[in-house]
């Protein structure tokens, strides 16, 4: 027979209610802590099997591919378009101060500093991030992992290390493909559409924009290819049974990533900003 | 019955040590005690089978024997030495003597049949590709799969072929330690006795230990030479050990518990009725007679 479940009694009224509410608090914040240590030793396993053990070459490359080459059209269309709609956005408000031929500048700046990194880590989330935890989210519910470990084999080298390193290292690539595409098309509509002077146009994005910019963005892009793959790993390898589990992990392994990536966004831009006025003391550039 | 035959019976036999020992294994997921103060020894050389009802707790068992579910209490051993206390890279070197058969056959998804079966060698060994080629050949011919599998995936083949080929995976490192997951599940009743048969050939290799986990008795009786049987935790008293049964085969058919002989002759009970008290339904207003024949597969 089922032995009877002892349940805790609270004490009586709104002292009981409000230690319900309490005890309640308590177990989701216990649960938060967690759950953060639990993501950072992951990483810290995951770093260390980076370090501890090279990769094979016939492991690496498939997912590389995957990660990067796979992820090259979308990003670059999505890069192109999103190019394209800034100029739309912006023409009417740059027009009516007889600025038009600034527009460059604003368009690549947002490009390379934010739009750039920003769209290339949502579509990476979106494409790979979610992919990654659905595959190892099945692999842990067909016990493909306990297999990988009842063979003496480590699973986060195996599945982990391949996933980080293809999204650490092919994400800035893919950056670079977001902001020469936005760049692009943010161009093609200002020449071709808006009909907005070449010259000008390419002059005032020059003087506004300069390496630093660029490279801002890019170092961006490593933190993001980073946070993706640990976190949509990491749902993956804690996924609940049943495909409604690899749904569920898929769809927060999308969901956290890309929250993590706005913050992570937010906190990395007021660091940079801050390196930048400490190399250039003279104060921010103005654009108008 | 084979099983009795290859049974170890010598003094000597009897006084070694056992290679798998199991003590006073606790095992709780959240509230949840699924293995209540288990303690099961395995001689070298044994099949030892663990029964049981679904949710009883035989998968965890057999897993904890590995090191893939940690213990909430008690311990285990692997030829003397603590599978708790083992570090991740000891306990990894450990598993090399441990052969896994699971109850999918858990074969990688993405790899051909071929390289599913030779990843423990190129994982473990410094073997060529050249000598992992006939070394891999020689166990499908040995699991009765035909070579003209090995260049397929997993999903290509069969549920059959599946296991077969998850056995020649778990055989590549020639280990001790043999532990099968419900190894008929989800397979007729001929492609059945073909991993019974595979089992017992498996056995007569030198200095092999099989543990099975199973809720068929026609694989019990085959292949044990002892049975032990698990009682769901939450179906017992407190004081109630959950281990209901451990003994021969033989015995197993002559037990007096009327739990082993509910589980034995495959029937119901009054289960249904408890089932849907357990779940808050009320049982007067059921019909069902209480003699119903459980259909176990």
């Amino acid at each position: 027979m089922p032995a009877p479940a002892a349940t805790a009694v609270s004490p009586p009224g709104i002292a009981g209610w409000l230690a319900d509410r309490v005890a309640d608090l308590g177990e989701l914040a216990i649960g938060w802590v967690a759950s953060i240590g639990d993501v950072v030793l992951f990483a810290l396993r995951t770093l260390g099997w980076i370090v501890a053990r090279r990769q094979r070459r016939e492991v690496l490359l498939p997912s590389f591919y995957q990660i990067g080459v796979m992820s090259l059209p979308v990003v670059a269309l999505t890069g192109l378009f999103i190019g394209m709609v800034l100029a739309v956005q912006s023409y009417a408000q740059f027009k009516s101060l007889g600025l038009e031929t600034r527009l460059g500048s604003v368009i690549n700046l947002s490009l390379v500093r934010e739009l750039g990194p920003v769209l290339a880590a949502t579509m990476l989330a979106g494409r790979v991030g979610s992919a990654m935890a659905a595959e190892l989210g099945t692999m842990r519910v067909t016990e493909q992992i306990d297999a990988l470990e009842s063979m003496g084999a480590n699973p986060i080298y195996y599945l982990v290390v391949p996933r980080f390193l293809g999204c650490l290292v092919l994400i800035p690539s893919l950056t670079v493909m977001a902001d020469f595409m936005g760049v692009l098309g943010g161009y093609l509509y200002s020449h071709l559409v808006l009909g907005i002077d070449y010259h000008h146009y390419w002059e005032n994005s020059r003087a506004y924009v300069d390496a630093f910019d660029f490279l801002m963005g890019i170092s961006k892009s490593f933190f993001f290819g980073a946070a993706i793959a640990l976190v949509s790993c990491h749902h993956g390898f804690h996924c609940a049974p049943g495909a409604e589990g690899v749904g569920r992990a898929a769809t927060n392994a999308f969901v956290h990533s890309f929250v993590l990536i706005l913050v992570l966004d937010l906190f990395l831009g007021i660091g940079l900003n801050h390196l930048h006025d400490f190399i250039h003391p003279d104060g921010p550039r103005r654009l108008l | 019955m084979p099983a009795a035959a290859t049974a170890p019976s010598s003094a000597a036999d009897q006084a070694a040590p056992p290679l798998l020992q199991v003590d006073r294994l606790t095992v709780r997921f959240g509230p949840h005690e699924v293995l209540r103060d288990i303690a099961i020894d395995v001689d070298a050389g044994e099949t030892l089978v663990i029964l049981g009802e679904s949710g009883c707790g035989k998968t965890v068992l057999l897993k904890s024997m590995i090191g893939l579910v940690r213990p909430s209490g008690g311990d285990v051993r692997f030829d003397g030495r603590s599978l708790g206390r083992l570090g991740d890279r000891q306990l990894a070197h450990l598993r090399t003597r441990y052969g896994f058969v699971f109850q999918g056959a858990a074969l990688f998804d993405s790899a051909s049949i071929a390289d599913n079966i030779a990843f423990p060698l190129r994982e473990h060994t410094r073997l060529s590709e050249g000598e992992i080629r006939p070394i891999v050949e020689s166990l499908v011919d040995e699991v009765g799969l035909p070579r003209s599998a090995l260049a397929k995936k997993p999903v290509e083949v069969s549920g059959g072929m599946r296991k077969r080929a998850g056995l020649a995976r778990a055989l590549a490192l020639d280990p001790q330690l043999i532990l099968y997951d419900e190894p008929t599940t989800g397979l007729d009743p001929i492609m059945s006795d073909v991993i019974n048969e595979l089992i017992l050939r498996v056995r007569r290799r030198p200095g092999v230990t099989s543990v099975v986990v199973t809720h068929d008795m026609h694989t019990a009786r085959k292949v044990a030479d002892r049975i032990v049987m698990l009682y769901p935790v939450a179906r017992l008293r407190p004081d109630e050990p959950q281990i209901v049964f451990d003994g021969t085969p033989d015995r197993l058919a002559s037990s007096r518990d009327p739990r082993v002989r509910q589980f034995v002759e495959g029937r119901a009970g009054g289960r249904l009725d408890e089932l849907r008290e357990e779940q808050g339904l009320a049982a007067a207003g059921g019909r069902d007679d209480g003699d119903d024949t459980e259909d176990s597969r």
